[in-house]
């Protein structure tokens, strides 16, 4: 029994793998094979270069697939349990951002950036374990629920207009994949709030504490996300394992009332900082429920290398003793509490320098000691961060109202130009990148004037393209969907994809209130399947492994967003139904009045008074204006 | 139509009565000579009538809130304007024969504040002639011509990310400066965009991005924003026709240069965008003034008359007005300020306006005489802007591109002390923020207000409802008197056969004669046509010409007279000559090309006030009156009567008003004397037109022209 439940058991607990040798010990003990549930808080802060803070909340929560448990849980929160049970998700990830991740200073290329910067608003995509028929069905079903679990617009996501099936360029590429975005979606404490509820200690207790409204709401970039996995137990599927993974992930400007004042001198000092001064918190113990609760604090490899400790050239040897006091008095940098352990990363692409890792347990503190770290810069320092293979912006080409270009181009980042010679011996090193783009209907792209341009020359699609995947709009029903894979060569400069589009036109009431903003076009996505953004940090023990830890050990292909786009359509005049209603009255008017004219003539008796007239006619003017008196005296003159 | 009801009304026969509507067309046609008088006068009465009908303007949008918030433009940021006018002004900067270092300066202070920099390189386009290029979107497919390396301009661009914005929208700021030869007010105008800039770069309001683009204008600051634009909206990926500008050492330099000074990632040689662009502005300062206020003069006008949302307009001037306490000017006509017609014309609707009142206290329509005549100086500056069709200032490159946009140009007292450069530097700052804060609060794009507009001050407006009344009244009687023309002319030679020539009612003899007759016309279109013809080769000789090299404006024009004389007797004699000889013995011939003419000028007028009113509106004060006026001289000589003899004067001198080089004369002597009036003007004056791709000339051309050598040719007909 206990050999059969083994593999999809580690298969869905990777991440604990202390608690599973401490389960299968007491395995015996326990006749129901129950898996307790378990969650865990974590919290990871990283400098940023452009003198900004990066803030990357981490809290897992899983249940062990149980049939005995019905549906009862201890931690697990119920609605989403129940959400995953009726429409069958086995992976599911919602993200609700406001502002925009900077990709050329905070970096693009770790595991943080790569899974965490999203695009402004809503992304919602879902894998559903159901027939092909049905899937359309669940989604629907799916975003009200979490429109109503989360008090946003998500239901909006319901219109077939709006989500798309990506076939294969979206990562977890599968058939059953639905992909949606909302960008307009204002993000704000409301959404925060029943995020917040899915916690065992909601904000009460533990790091959700430092959770602190006005401060994360004032910071760059807020991006929370609610990844959930679920695996099918073996019997008949109707329990299983869920993990559920909420992240939230903020970028706040330390001290930035000080920042103003010290102007000219120490302007390029990285500013100090410290948990209480940006969040106005702090963390008095860790909330009891949670397994493990620990705050980390990540040292970019582009910082350690220009901190330049001092047992540099023996850093192998340090990672071996860890204790070694040289990690944290550093002459450019002082902490505030001492680390209770240190990793340093394993092995990286790039071999100038390894990224530093400190870890602070939390249990230790109380509410009489709370925890704060801080970190004070002594001397100006500059790095960068390591940036994804090719910058992608998208833009808009052409001017007026009835046509213009998309245009994504992709540029070569400085800094991965040596990582590129370097792994490039041979000079026929190609890069891949995929492309993968929704438009709405409204915007019709031909797809046939898709060009290339690549270092500045128009080439042929055939000759960059692997790969294209194209499915055409439909009118109000279904958005333009390309999934292009291109093959560029590795020492490419810039590459610019285009492609031309009509503007479409709307009926009146398909118009949101304030049309005259424009549209949006969700963010295109750009992976790199090629180059996978993870980081390992040498452990001494595997047992008690960190799920935010494990998480940056996953390769995960290195994927960015681009802009938003706005796309201004023309607008009708909305009182254009006013307008018509009122010259259709006129025009109805004017013919019923002359058809009864018509009809109640009668033509043989005018013709006879008008010889009678023409007979004593005596010129034009007075026939003209005896006319107009009998006009002006009204209808009597016919009546005699 | 109306030619037939006139027939049938005038026969013997009784016959069933005829609807109202048509009577009334009969009745208007047969009085066309006193229905086109008090038209026309209606019409100018209604032109002048135009600033006493002049609306106060509102902020339409409520979401603009203009003023709403207190401006957050401290000391500190205009001590920090102030360093970079220093910074800027200090001789060492200006050392480079390129002015690169003062490119620099401005780069390293907008990357200080934490923005994006890039500069962006570009090429003086040259303006060129394009004959098919009239209203065409502006595109990059222009095959450009061999650059030399040494000629080239430096945009710099700073870019601000709005902190919780989206970056879908941006606003764009615009400060053009020369670095060769800049004077202190251009350095000031910078100053004032980076106080506002460094403010932008801390608030936590921003929802737009801002884009603050300094423009290199050593070849004028219109191109440079062009080529901004061009760069921005419609980029080229393909460089094969131009040559690398990265060849050229002296761009390296700079960018190499660039590079080493500055850490960080948020410089690149790259173009950076934001987001569609929301509005923008140009900022200027100007370097002396001798009045005795701060004032702030807005130009809207872009090419083709068009105008900007009235809104932008209604927030500078609340904000200037009711906050920042400056005096907002619009542009004026000002020799029209001291004119004394004006001035009575004034006086007497301003009497008339207090009759009005005191016969019935609620008309309150009269304003005073001395607004009256600066409401018209306004007006007529405003018509005469957008009727030329040029923009008035880099603004007009935005407008292409469907983005609202005006040139701010502030004119402060001059002293040179620190505290009245501060006080410019926080009023002019505070003033921007708040447009800029203004702005930011639109959830959509500028679309409540008028576009359609013509302002008699910067706070009164006409919209068009209001100003197409003068327009209409002018052109209603064309119609009119073509018809009653055409009417006259068949009935008068079909008097002596005295029976019906309608196609229904044809009795007896010679119907063949009778059909040629009823389609008489046609030789008159064909003439008509011919000279329209006439016109289009006209307008497309500058092109020709233009390309022949060293040639002064002067010999130009003169070349383009000789060639349009010679094209059209060429015309004249090769289509022309068969048919017109065997028509010329006609009488009432001139009557029937009369009403032809005025039935294309109705069409060309129509057509025209779509395109651009103001064009429109001064055409038809020219035009309608010669073309309801033109009568062969000779029947006026040989009728002798003081009505002919009048009319002949008349005619003479409508004659050489409407010729328009002479109109340019005119112009161009009311407004700055004419003393240094010269032929070569014109000659230039075209080609700035259609520099500007103005449809003015093509109205010039195609219906001005044409009509006046019609007209011409009506004045000395021989019958």
């Amino acid at each position: 029994m206990v050999l059969l439940q083994r593999p999809h058991i580690l298969l869905l607990l990777i991440d604990t793998h202390q608690f599973l040798q401490c389960w299968i010990a007491f395995g015996s003990a326990n006749e129901e094979g129950q898996q307790q549930e378990e969650f865990s808080e974590e919290l990871l802060v990283k400098p940023l270069p452009d003198h900004k803070l990066l803030a990357h909340f981490h809290f897992q929560s899983s249940a062990p697939p149980s049939t005995s448990n019905g549906c009862h849980h201890h931690l697990f929160p119920k609605a989403i349990s129940q959400l995953v049970q009726k429409f069958r998700v086995k992976e599911m990830e919602l993200s609700f951002t406001q502002g925009r991740w900077n990709y050329e200073s905070w970096g693009g290329f770790d595991p943080i950036s790569s899974s965490n910067a999203k695009p402004p608003g809503v992304e919602l995509w879902a894998v559903f374990d159901v027939p092909q028929h049905h899937i359309d069905a669940s989604w629907k079903n799916l975003t009200h629920t979490l429109s109503g679990l989360f008090c946003a617009s998500i239901n909006f996501l319901e219109s077939t207009a709006t989500y798309s099936t990506p076939e294969w360029s979206f990562p977890p590429a599968s058939g059953n994949v639905r992909y949606g975005t909302f960008p307009c979606e204002a993000v704000c404490t409301e959404n925060l709030t029943p995020w917040l509820r899915l916690l065992p200690c909601r904000d009460k207790a533990g790091i959700a504490l430092l959770l602190d409204r006005p401060s994360l709401y004032r910071g760059f970039y807020h991006s929370q996300r609610l990844h959930l996995t679920s695996t099918e137990s073996s019997s008949e599927g109707i329990d299983s394992g869920i993990i559920l993974e909420q992240t939230l992930t903020v970028v706040l400007q330390p001290n930035s009332e000080r920042a103003i004042e010290v102007h000219a001198s120490e302007k390029h000092v990285q500013p100090s900082w410290s948990l209480s001064s940006i969040f106005g918190k702090q963390v008095s113990g860790r909330c009891v429920l949670a397994k493990s609760s620990s705050v980390y604090l990540l040292l970019d490899w582009g910082l350690v290398a220009e901190l330049k400790f001092p047992n540099k050239e023996n850093g192998k040897s340090a990672a071996n003793g860890l204790t070694s006091e040289n990690f944290w008095s550093n002459p450019s940098f002082e902490l505030s509490v001492n680390p209770d352990r240190i990793f340093l990363e394993e092995s990286s692409s790039h071999s100038k320098s390894l990224s530093i890792l400190y870890m602070f347990q939390v249990e230790k503190y109380s509410e009489s000691e709370p925890f704060d770290i801080g970190l004070m810069w002594k001397v100006p320092v500059a790095w960068l961060c390591q940036q994804t293979p090719l910058h992608a912006s998208r833009f808009f080409m052409g001017s007026g109202n009835e046509r213009g270009a998309i245009a994504i181009s992709l540029k070569s980042t400085q800094f991965t130009e040596g990582f590129m010679s370097a792994n490039s011996k041979d000079g026929s090193c190609e890069l891949r990148v995929d492309v993968f783009q929704v438009v709405p209907w409204y915007v019709k792209v031909y797809f046939h004037s898709l060009r290339v341009f690549v270092d500045q020359q128009p080439r042929a699609v055939s000759d960059f393209i692997e790969k294209i995947h194209v499915s055409p709009s439909k009118d109000k029903m279904s958005p333009g969907v390309m999934e292009v894979v291109l093959k560029l060569p590795c020492r490419v400069n810039t590459a610019a994809l285009t492609i031309e589009f009509d503007k479409g036109f709307l009926r009146i009431d398909e118009y949101p209130p304030d049309a005259n903003q424009g549209f949006d076009i969700p963010s295109a996505i750009i992976s790199f399947p090629n180059f996978h953004a993870s980081m390992v940090f040498l452990e001494d023990d595997s047992l008690n492994r960190s799920p935010l830890l494990s998480k940056f050990q996953e390769k995960c292909p290195v994927m960015s967003y681009t802009e938003v786009l706005l796309v201004p359509l023309t607008t009708p005049d909305f009182s254009m139904p006013y307008n018509v209603s009122t010259i259709k009255c006129t025009v109805f008017a004017l013919y019923f009045g002359s058809l009864l004219n018509v009809l109640q003539r009668r033509v043989a008796e005018e013709e006879r008074f008008l010889k009678a007239k023409a007979a004593k006619k005596t010129g034009r003017l007075p026939l003209l204006l005896s006319k107009l008196s009998a006009k002006l005296r009204g209808s009597g003159i016919n009546q005699d | 139509m109306a030619e037939t009801k006139e027939k049938s009304l005038s026969d013997e026969k009784p016959k069933p009565r005829v609807r109202p509507i048509v009577r009334l067309g009969i009745f208007l046609i047969s009085h066309s000579f006193h229905v086109s008088v008090v038209c026309c006068t209606a019409g100018v009465l209604a032109l002048f009538l135009l600033p006493v009908l002049a609306k106060n303007t509102y902020i339409s949008e409520n979401a603009l809130m203009p003023g709403s918030a207190s401006p957050m433009l401290s000391n500190q940021h205009v001590s920090d304007g102030n360093r970079l006018v220093k910074d800027l002004t200090n001789p060492n900067s200006k050392s480079s024969e390129t002015g690169i270092e003062s490119h620099k300066i401005i780069a390293q202070y907008m990357l200080d504040l934490g923005a994006e920099v890039s500069f962006h390189k570009f090429h003086p386009q040259m303006n060129q002639f394009h004959p098919l290029h009239f209203f065409s979107s502006p595109d990059s497919g222009k095959i450009q011509e061999n650059y030399s390396c040494s000629s080239y301009g430096i945009n710099t661009v700073g870019i601000i990310r709005a902190p919780h914005g989206d970056g879908k929208e941006a606003i764009v700021l615009v400060t053009p400066y020369n670095a060769l030869k800049s004077g202190f007010g251009e350095a000031l105008s910078l100053g004032i965009a980076y106080s506002v800039f460094s403010l932008l770069t801390q608030v936590t309001w921003l929802a737009k991005d801002i884009i603050w683009l300094v423009a290199d204008s050593q070849y004028g600051e219109y191109a440079a924003v062009a080529a901004w634009l061009r760069e921005y909206q419609t980029p080229k990926f393909s460089s094969l026709s131009t040559p690398n500008a990265e060849m050229c050492p002296d761009v390296n330099n700079l960018f190499e240069l660039k590079g080493h000074s500055i850490s960080g990632s948020k410089f690149s040689n790259s173009f950076r965008r934001a987001g569609t662009m929301a509005s923008a502005l140009v900022l200027k300062v100007r370097d002396q003034n001798e009045q005795f206020e701060d004032t702030i003069s807005i130009y809207a006008e872009a090419s083709n008359g068009q105008m900007p949302n009235l809104d932008l307009i209604n927030v500078v001037n609340y904000l200037a007005v009711h906050r920042q306490g400056l005096r907002v000017n619009v542009e004026k006509l000002w020799s029209l300020l001291n004119s004394s017609w004006l001035k009575s014309l004034g006086e007497i609707f301003e009497s008339l306006a207090k009759v009005a009142k005191s016969l019935y206290p609620k008309w309150k329509f009269g304003i005073p005489a001395t607004e009256y005549v600066e409401g018209t100086a306004t007006l007529a500056s405003s018509l005469y802007y957008q009727a030329l069709g040029v923009p008035t200032g880099p603004h007009g490159a935005f407008r292409d591109y469907q983005v609202d946009a005006i040139t701010l140009e502030i004119s402060p007292k001059f002293s040179l002390d620190k505290v009245w450069r501060n006080d410019i530097l926080l009023r002019g700052g505070r003033l921007i923020e708040g447009v800029i804060r203004s702005v930011n609060n639109l959830l959509e794009k500028f679309h409540q207000s008028f576009f359609l507009y013509l302002l008699t001050s910067p706070s009164k407006f006409v919209s068009v409802g209001v100003y197409m009344i003068a327009f209409a009244f002018l052109i209603a009687p064309l119609p009119m008197v073509a018809a009653s023309l055409y009417v006259d002319a068949n009935s008068s030679s079909n008097c002596s056969k005295g029976d019906s020539s309608t196609p229904s009612a044809i009795t007896d003899t010679d119907e063949h004669s009778i059909a040629i007759r009823s389609w008489r016309w046609l030789n008159s279109a064909k003439l008509v046509f011919i000279v329209h013809l006439w016109g289009a080769i006209v307008s497309l000789l500058p092109y020709f010409i233009s390309q022949i090299p060293d040639c002064s404006p002067t010999t130009s024009f003169m070349i383009w007279v000789l060639l349009s004389i010679l094209s059209l007797l060429t015309l004249n004699s090769v289509l022309a000559s068969p048919l017109a000889c065997a028509k010329a013995t006609q009488e009432k011939e001139w009557a029937l090309v009369k009403s032809v003419t005025i039935s294309s000028v109705f069409i060309g007028l129509g057509l025209m006030s779509v395109i651009n009113f103001a064009t429109a509106e001064i055409g038809a004060l020219l035009m309608v009156p010669m073309c309801l006026l033109a009568q062969p001289l000779k029947l006026d000589v040989r009728a002798g009567t003081l009505r002919s003899f009048c009319r002949m004067i008349c005619n003479l001198v409508l004659g050489h008003i409407a010729f328009p080089p002479a109109a340019l004369f005119l112009l161009k002597g009311m407004l700055d004397g004419f003393g240094n009036a010269n032929v070569g003007d014109f000659w230039m004056w075209v080609e700035s037109l259609w520099a500007w791709n103005s449809a003015t000339y093509l109205f010039i051309g195609m219906v001005q022209l044409p009509c006046w050598v019609l007209c011409i040719s009506i004045l000395f007909h021989t019958c």
